[in-house]
């Protein structure tokens, strides 16, 4: 199929598989790491069929790759952000392990969720390089490093304490900033939180279940009490082993809203990018002053500024005619580049402000929706776990009762 | 006699019942309503210590009174043990709150601690007067009604220290013989009292952890809702749906505090008084054995030595009765005590469940209004966004 026809036709994908390898690294060392089977389905309109194009394996490391590539060659753009690399706000019975197989379930379903929602961005999903990402198992490392993409990025985005100052900033890219800031602080906190609360519940639950073994125990030495409090006790382990569905279910929850702190990143690099700009059109503005100045003062005469070569010229003598016309010229020229340049980097400028807040508002809308259901499925998670726990005490309770 | 009931009914009484069990039959046959309250410090040169204020209503005519109000403190009550002990071997004697508790406890008199104490005593009280045998016992009603001086003088009676701790040498020694010619009934009963001593034990700590879980759990919560409040402020659209999540998350968090109380209240008293209660019931066995020890060293003192015949047949005579009535005293006492216990350990497990889905209700609740609010909202957005038909 052809990279047109591509998005023409409605298309499925998914990242179906996840199977360990061993491999040798750059350095020629043994290594284990995972690969993923992304499998792309085009829909045929017509019978709603859907029929298997495409089908490669891809390891986390290349996800990065197509991530570091989209964020360059689209820095006003929020990228959708990758599933994190290492587990992070674990309660103690999930495992930090990279290897663990719920670790490494739970990232499969965040790598596809990253895909399809590259595929449903409007600019995103027409990039060439994404599409060979989904096409195109060999080669395509080569592919995207011959793009240059490394070259072009700005060193100076990465370098995250580096504060530029910015004369005129643009309120609304400040307002973003520290949006993203408080996004990214409060949801750490929140996650943090759910993670201890989940060791608790989880405690709360399973020592309940040691009632199960000590009622059995005990329910062999009665005759009356015996069968009620044998049943009881079961009902307590049943309970006690209810914990872990709950908790796996809120799990995906908290993936939810990482997916958001991880976006409060993206979004803070627009918002980067932005300031860098406007950095360098000032730098620019200032720099083209300077030298109008310079010509000015050379052809009136005068000295305003105080300049090295004027002092030079004052202790050692005037210099001639000739030499000062030929300044005045190289300046001339160096003024007209600048003028260019600087109309140049305000029009980059404005169409960057320009397509980055359009990006920016349907990020926002995306954002509202996706939150709003994830908070609105805890609260369906709560109700589902409110109704097997009556059940199961009102179970125990008839037990007890007998 | 109603074996439910030890908690009296005092409608006049301003003093709060807790752990009140409804009477089951025969409310008319209980004569003897006591209360335990108002603790309070003493502090001498030498100690300080707490008395409680002890109130009894009575209707029974050996009493010069039909209330008394006395102040007692908890060596007291050790005293009264000891004396139904002695003049009882072999009837189950209810246990009394340990003297200190063994797990770090900084400072004797907390106010936790103090209430527990007084709860307990109070139910020691009352199992004694349910009692069909030791509610008459005359210790028991000098304890309730003497005034303080009263009883310093009446406890210097009785047999004293050094003829008592003889007794106790003698009785360990017996003791031993004992176990071996138990028997068959009694064989049941000690490998009873063995398991269930194990299990309510294994059951407190299992409690006693529920407890704690359930505080940090608390603990936890009471930080989580808040931190959705102030999220909302960083949010328009998001707010409200952000603040009822702060909210359900409140509620449920002072749900899961009501149900910490529960426990408190109804599981965990109770099962720690069985546990003190199976320490009890092997003191009695022991006590048991002795008796019948005593029997049969003398019958086996006759079998060697045939001089002494005669007052050996006598002293074998009565103590043959003094076992005949030990064992039946016993039998009766176990079959009313399992039939408590049984009854105890089921209510304040219902009791527990029925907490527990008190709390899953409320909580479900909370839940199922904000859903219910989320999707009314949703209703409300949806209806406007709908382009109008032409």
């Amino acid at each position: 199929m052809t990279e047109n026809n591509f998005w023409l036709k409605k298309i499925e994908i998914s990242v179906s598989e996840a199977e360990k390898r061993t491999g040798r690294n750059a350095m020629n060392m043994q290594e284990t790491y995972t690969a993923y089977l992304i499998e792309t389905r085009s829909v045929e309109h017509t019978d709603g069929q859907s029929v298997l194009t495409d089908s490669l394996w891809r390891r986390y490391s290349e996800f990065e790759l197509l991530r570091n590539y989209l964020l360059v060659y689209y820095p006003h753009i929020v990228v959708p952000p990758l599933p994190e690399k290492r587990a992070e706000f674990v309660w103690h019975k999930l495992s930090a392990d990279n290897m663990d197989p719920d670790f490494v379930e739970r990232r499969r379903i965040g790598l596809e969720n990253f895909l399809l929602r590259v595929a449903s961005h409007p600019i995103l999903c027409r990039d060439k390089i994404f599409y060979l990402f989904l096409t195109q198992e060999g080669n395509w490392k080569e592919t995207v490093n011959e793009t240059g993409f490394q070259l072009k990025a700005d060193s100076r985005l990465k370098a995250l304490n580096a504060t530029f100052r910015v004369k005129n900033p643009d309120k609304r890219f400040t307002e973003l900033k520290h949006y993203s800031d408080e996004l990214q602080s409060v949801i750490s906190h929140l996650l943090r939180v759910r993670a201890r609360v989940a060791d608790r519940l989880y405690g709360v639950y399973k020592v309940h279940g040691n009632y199960g073994r000590v009622f059995s125990e005990w329910s062999a030495i009665e005759k009356e009490m015996g069968d009620g409090l044998q049943s009881a006790g079961h009902h307590m382990d049943v309970y006690a082993s209810s914990i872990d569905d709950i908790l796996e279910d809120e799990e995906h929850y908290a993936d939810q809203l990482k997916e958001y702190l991880f976006y409060a990143e993206a979004l803070r690099a627009v918002c980067r990018k932005h300031e860098l700009m406007q950095y360098d059109l000032e730098m620019a503005a200032q720099d083209l002053a300077s030298k109008k100045q310079q010509c000015e003062e050379l052809a009136t005469g005068t000295v305003r500024m105080f300049s090295l070569k004027g002092m030079t010229t004052k202790l050692f003598g005037q210099e001639t005619p000739e030499q000062r016309e030929a300044r005045v010229k190289v300046l001339e020229e160096q003024i007209n580049e600048g003028e260019q340049q600087l109309k140049s980097k305000n029009l980059e400028g404005r169409e960057f402000v320009k397509n980055a807040w359009a990006d920016i508002e349907r990020f926002k809308e995306q954002k509202n929706h996706d939150l709003k259901e994830a908070l609105i499925s805890y609260a369906v998670m709560q109700i589902s776990m409110c109704k097997k726990g009556i059940q199961v005490w009102t179970n125990a309770k008839e037990c007890f009762s007998k | 006699m109603d074996m439910n009931s030890f908690s009296p009914m005092m409608p006049t009484s301003p003093l709060s019942m807790i752990n009140q069990v409804k009477f089951e039959d025969e409310p008319d046959l209980k004569d003897l309503f006591i209360t335990v309250d108002e603790p309070e410090s003493h502090v001498t040169t030498i100690e300080t210590f707490i008395t409680y204020r002890i109130i009894t209503k009575t209707s029974r005519g050996e009493f010069d009174s039909s209330e008394f109000e006395v102040r007692r403190r908890y060596q007291d009550f050790l005293w009264l043990k000891g004396k139904l002990e002695e003049a009882h071997p072999t009837l189950i004697i209810p246990p009394l709150p340990e003297k200190f508790i063994v797990k770090g406890m900084v400072e004797r008199f907390n106010d936790d601690f103090i209430e527990t104490r007084r709860k307990a005593l109070q139910k020691f009280l009352n199992r004694i007067a349910d009692h069909p045998t030791l509610t008459f016992n005359e210790d028991f009603k000098v304890f309730l009604t003497a005034q303080a001086w009263e009883l310093s003088s009446h406890k210097k009676q009785g047999p004293g220290l050094l003829s008592r701790m003889g007794q106790t040498v003698r009785a360990v020694a017996l003791s031993m013989r004992g176990v071996k010619s138990r028997p068959e009934e009694f064989m049941e009963m000690n490998n009873f009292i063995e398991i269930f001593s194990q299990k309510i034990n294994l059951i407190d700590k299992i409690s006693q952890r529920i407890y704690k879980e359930e505080r940090e759990y608390s603990d936890e919560m009471r930080e989580y809702g808040p931190i959705h409040l102030l999220w909302s402020a960083s949010e328009e659209d998001l707010a409200d749906t952000l603040k009822g999540v702060a909210s359900c998350i409140d509620k449920c968090c002072k749900a899961t505090e009501k149900r910490m109380s529960g426990l408190s209240e109804a599981l965990l008293p109770v099962v720690h008084e069985y546990v003190l209660y199976s320490e009890m019931l092997m003191g009695v066995m022991k006590r048991r054995d002795q008796i019948q020890a005593e029997l049969d060293s003398k019958v086996e003192a006759l079998m060697y030595k045939k001089a002494d015949a005669d007052l050996l047949t006598e002293e074998i005579g009565k103590l043959e009765d003094k076992v005949e009535c030990a064992n039946n005293a016993l039998k009766a006492d176990w079959e009313r005590w399992k039939h408590n216990m049984q009854n105890d350990i089921k209510s304040a497990f219902t009791e527990t469940a029925e907490e527990n889905i008190h709390y899953y209700e409320q909580c479900l609740a909370t839940w199922e209004s904000f859903l219910a609010s989320q999707t009314d909202l949703h209703m409300e957005e949806t209806s406007e966004d709908k382009p109008e038909a032409h």
